[in-house]
């Protein structure tokens, strides 16, 4: 064991995968030399050579197209898109080609590739460092769409993701790299030194896609977020003195749906809580699900806490991110019905 | 497998890293003077020379020489060095400004200076350009109002784009400045389609569009290209090649086996290659192209020869990845020193003269600075609530009137 941060962890994984399986290769804009813009890729190239980690050029769409010729060819490439804002020229590729290759060919080809990508707001990255895009994939079927929110489950489910033979999108919540943030954004800024879930093996483990992490055990109502809006949700829950249970869905597809109707079944209540705008937000499906399959047992309509339906605004960076206080509102709402 | 020579993956990798002798000697620059300038309407065909060499202007000698010589008078040369100069005071000052945390964001272009400054100033007012982050200079020949550029930074109560964008992703549509964004390379089709649209108009504009080399490989470049030659669009295209991309060498975006402006030769339109640090040079091959446009002849993609003296961003630390002394072994110097050399030379300028004219420009910046700190710094001013609002769409649908009043309590 070893205390690591997010970057820390997940440049663990993909140096265990490097050493352990040839076919995995990484590219990506300014991933091979310098190492990415966030590290997460720092010395990999000298350590495993010049053509297990690469620059790429600067053409998403390039980079996810030859990531799955590589993929169909038998390797296991793991491309890095530099911001999550910028896969969208590569969104093509990922629906009409990654998604549906296995499918098309009768299971003759296949796209085996791992596409890691920050994502995510809370740095002041502006319009276009700071979106979470995570609905979008989650509606193309064929791909699956996994975001961790910790160091341990980052190293472990992008360990997962590599060896899984599906195209996956692997979300990485910027704002969690250095450390656990919790939407209080006026406190001391805190590092995950000491956090439970940052002693991370220094080996080989997975944690396994779909199935989501009770971070915190309750009774009154069931709080369903992702990356950073964990942290949040547990500074939420806290503040607002309802003894709420905090589910970690670790990836959006596949769903651990019954860890989440257990859940709600047991509890009456449910909000939904994530960074992405909230109208046609994963938040929609959620609902949707919980609805369609707890009805009976549901006290409160399901609630919902996201980001507004505007674009990220520099600005106003705290009054888009939805912070622990709208979440306490939320708790507050589907107590009193 | 078969007994044939087994295959290799082939990566580029730049001649120094830190630590190492930074070299610039395998580029071939010829002398200034010394590339022929042909005539506006010469068919693209007979051009296929150009993308080649490097158009310069400006000799050792500091002397303007040859057939490229756009023979501008005094007064546009000393328009030009100002815009260069009070861009670099802007800079030095506002990169600063982030240092002292007063914004969250900030790009210099250092060593850029004379593109957007000339070119700006070769353009008619009314036709747009379509800019990289790294234009700066463009709104400065245009004297844009300086305390606006730091309000936007700032994100304050008086920022013109209501607090909505990244530090310098400006917009400044009267000034002939498309819109900025995050993303790189996505106006370049934006810049044809204006184009198009003015000569569909039977207008006399042209559009000038900005691309990083690194950014050339994206799909918008090939895609602009391909449109801009079908449809013989009056637009001059620009590819500013300063060697790097973030930590990516040119090599990175295709630079080892061809030069950027020899693009253009499968497309079918002129491509020209100049030495970015000349004012003169990027001057005149800018008039060329425009007049080209202008005649109806359609598009042709200018490569300005450039080096980024400084990091990419306030984010950035160029020491990581290249040799700390590589600027300065840049063989094409620098863009302000060499006009200024100039201007010396011809006898209408001197030492005296430019150091007053630095003070002069460094105050106005922070007179500028003073104002907009006197509204406020990121997060301690800034625009009304509602501006987050607005702007969505003409009109706010029922989400966005619930959500504001949400906001609001
Ligand atoms: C679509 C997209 N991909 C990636 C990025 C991240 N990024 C910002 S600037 C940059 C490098 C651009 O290099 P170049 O085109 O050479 O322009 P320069 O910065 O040198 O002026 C990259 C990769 C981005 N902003 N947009
Ligand atoms: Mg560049």
């Amino acid at each position: 064991m070893a205390a690591m941060n997010m970057i820390q962890s997940i440049n663990s994984a993909l140096d265990v995968m490097l050493a352990r399986d040839p076919k995995v290769l990484i590219f990506g804009e300014d991933v091979g030399y310098f190492g990415g813009v966030f590290r997460a890729t720092d010395k990999l190239q000298e350590k495993h050579g010049l053509k297990r980690c690469f620059d790429a050029p600067i053409s998403e769409g390039g980079i996810i197209a030859t990531a799955i010729g590589m993929g169909a060819y038998g390797l296991r490439p793991v491309p890095e898109i530099q911001f999550a804002d910028y896969i969208l020229p590569a969104f093509d590729q990922l629906v009409s080609e990654a998604a549906r290759l296995r499918y098309r060919s009768g299971g003759e080809f296949w796209a085996p590739i791992t596409v890691r990508s920050p994502y995510g707001g809370g740095i002041f990255g502006g319009q276009t460092h700071s979106q979470s895009p995570e609905a979008i994939f989650a509606h193309i079927t064929g791909l699956k769409t996994v975001i961790p929110s910790n160091p341990y489950d980052a190293k472990g489910l992008l360990i997962a993701s590599i060896e899984c033979n599906d195209p996956v999108i692997f979300l990485e919540p910027k704002r969690l790299y250095n450390g656990p943030f919790d939407g209080r954004h006026d406190q001391e800024v805190k590092s995950w030194a000491g956090h439970e879930h940052a002693e991370v093996p220094e080996g080989h483990y997975t944690v396994p896609l779909g199935k989501a992490a009770v971070v915190r055990e309750g009774e009154a109502a069931t709080v369903l977020a992702y990356g950073t809006m964990v942290h949040v949700a547990l500074a939420g829950i806290e503040d607002s003195g309802i003894d709420a249970e905090l589910i970690d869905l670790r990836s959006i597809v596949p769903l651990d749906i019954d860890t989440i109707i257990e859940s709600v079944k047991k509890t009456g209540r449910c909000v939904i809580l994530h960074e992405a705008s909230r109208y046609g937000g994963f938040g929609g499906e959620l609902s949707a699900l919980v609805q369609e399959r707890c009805f009976y047992w549901l006290e409160a309509p399901v609630e919902r806490v996201a980001g507004w339906d505007t674009p990220y605004p520099h600005a106003f960076e705290w009054d888009y991110f939805p912070g622990p206080k709208r979440l306490v509102n939320a708790l507050n709402k589907v107590m009193q019905d | 497998m078969s007994n044939r020579a087994k295959l290799s993956l082939y990566v580029p990798e730049p001649n120094a890293r830190p630590g190492e002798q930074p070299s610039f000697d395998h580029l071939e620059i010829p002398a200034a003077g010394a590339v022929r300038c042909p005539d506006i309407g010469a068919p693209e065909h007979e051009l296929r020379d150009l993308p080649y060499t490097l158009i310069r202007v400006l000799d050792e000698q500091d002397a303007a020489v040859g057939p490229w010589n756009p023979k501008l008078s005094t007064d546009r040369m000393i328009k030009g060095l100002r815009a260069m100069m009070l861009t670099r005071a802007f800079d030095d000052r506002l990169f600063r400004a982030h240092r002292q945390g007063k914004t969250s964001f900030y790009m210099k272009s250092t060593g850029e200076e004379a593109i957007g400054a000339a070119q700006s100033l070769a353009l008619d007012q009314g036709d747009m350009s379509f800019p990289t982050y790294r234009v700066l200079s463009w709104l400065m020949a245009r004297d844009y109002p300086l305390t606006d550029l730091v309000n936007q930074i700032f994100n304050n109560a008086k920022d013109p784009l209501q607090g909505r964008q990244l530090p310098i992703l400006y917009s400044a549509r009267d000034y002939g400045f498309y819109s900025l964004s995050g993303n790189v390379g996505s106006r370049f089709g934006h810049a044809v389609g204006w184009a198009m649209a003015s000569a569909y108009s039977e207008d006399d504009k042209i559009a000038l569009a900005y691309i990083g080399e690194g950014t050339t490989a994206e799909g918008d470049f090939h895609e602009a290209l391909t449109f801009a030659s079908v449809y013989h669009a009056p637009v001059v295209l620009c590819v500013t090649n300063n060697q790097w991309a973030i930590s990516s060498f040119a090599g990175i975006a295709g630079a080892e086996e061809t030069t950027f402006a020899a693009k253009a030769i499968g497309y079918g339109i002129p491509g020209l290659r100049v030495d970015g640090n000349d004012f003169l040079a990027v001057w005149a091959a800018t008039q060329w192209a425009a007049e080209r446009a202008r005649s109806n002849r359609g598009a042709t993609l200018i490569e300005l020869f450039t080096y980024r003296a400084e990091g990419h961003s306030t984010s950035d630390d160029p020491t990581k990845y290249r040799p700390a002394d590589e600027a300065s072994t840049w063989p094409l110097g620098d863009p302000v020193e060499r006009l200024k050399r100039h201007l010396i030379a011809t006898g209408v300028w001197d030492e005296e003269k430019h150091a007053s004219l630095a003070s002069e420009l460094d105050i106005a910046v922070r007179a500028a600075v003073k104002e907009a700190e006197k509204i406020g710094t990121l997060g301690k001013s800034k625009p009304p609530i509602e501006q987050m609002f607005e702007d969505v769409f003409e009109e706010h649908d029922w989400r966005l009137v619930e959500q504001l009043r949400e906001v609001r309590d």
